[in-house]
């Protein structure tokens, strides 16, 4: 697998654009937060598929009122948006390409943005149908999984913005990358959270 | 430009985005026969994983982290490849 996946590097700039060895992305810090937003979600991950084993059926049925399509494109729309925030981070740590990193970044923001599109879309359709947190167990967890991501997808979106600004200098000093590299790993987490929310509540059964 | 696109991270997007759609099509259509999603959703859970692993590793560039806290992101992965298929299949 790793042999697959270190095909790209092979051009005479892929020193420059390999990240620096052994190191911890962002501020030590930022990862303590990362890995406590992980564990609230991996804990509400046990409380949802708790609840659905006391209802399975319940929670089956009413998981077939969801529009699959709408979570599987929002995953892609996630992962597309992070390799851009990849790209604008080795762009950032790149003489050669540093030009491209602002750039870079708020092109991440734009098809992260569209994330946020897509769910309004989506949640308009579930109240259109007469769906609400209160309708049942399932909805109540649906919208608050959902609901809690959503707001983490603002909060990242926020970020970046953030990060562009950042991005914006020809010559980045060490605690612009380090802060640069921590608002990815941010966005990034985002991905990583909806990476499991799509398949738990849209698809597994 | 070019030198941008062509990185490992371009190329886990790509087993990214076909797993993706493949844990859609598990989950839409009833590949394992129509009562057996209990093993589709098992096979989904263990790609999802496996897709959070390549987002740590390549995306937030965990694989070049020092070994405690790749270590610690490896473990998280393992849980919750436990937990997840442990509770889908005993509860």
């Amino acid at each position: 697998m790793a042999d697959v996946i270190s095909l790209g590097l092979r051009d005479a700039d892929a020193h420059a654009l390999a990240p620096r060895s052994r190191h911890v992305p962002g501020e030590p810090g930022m990862w303590v937060l990362l890995f406590g937003d992980m564990s609230v979600f991996t804990a509400l991950f046990i409380v949802y598929l708790h609840a659905r084993g006391h209802n399975r059926e319940l929670f089956a049925q009413s998981q077939s009122a969801l529009n699959k399509n709408f979570g599987a494109i929002n995953t892609l729309v996630l992962l597309s948006s992070s390799l851009l925030i990849v790209m604008a981070g080795h762009a950032i740590r790149s003489a050669r390409w540093v030009h491209l990193a602002q750039r870079l970044t708020l092109a991440g923001a734009a098809v992260g943005a569209c994330f946020v599109v897509v769910k309004v879309l989506e949640y308009h359709e579930k109240v259109a149908a007469g769906i609400t947190p209160a309708t049942n167990e399932f909805f109540t967890y649906y919208f608050v999984l959902t609901g809690l991501h959503l707001a983490h997808v603002v909060i990242g979106l926020a970020i970046l913005l953030a990060l562009s600004r950042l991005a914006r200098t020809a010559q980045p000093n060490a605690t612009r990358i380090a802060f640069f590299e921590g608002g990815s790993c941010f966005w990034h987490m985002v991905d990583l959270l909806w990476i499991v929310i799509f398949p738990l509540v849209f698809l597994v059964r | 430009m070019g030198a941008l696109v062509r990185t490992s991270a371009t190329a886990v997007w790509l087993i990214l985005c076909g797993l993706t759609v493949t844990s859609w099509v598990l989950g839409t259509r009833h590949v394992f026969g129509v009562n057996d999603h209990v093993w589709a959703s098992v096979v989904i859970i263990v790609v999802a994983v496996f897709k959070v692993r390549l987002v740590g590793l390549y995306f937030m560039e965990l694989r070049d982290a020092p070994r405690s806290l790749r270590g610690l992101f490896e473990l998280y992965c393992a849980v919750l490849m436990v937990v997840l298929n442990g509770m889908q299949l005993l509860n």
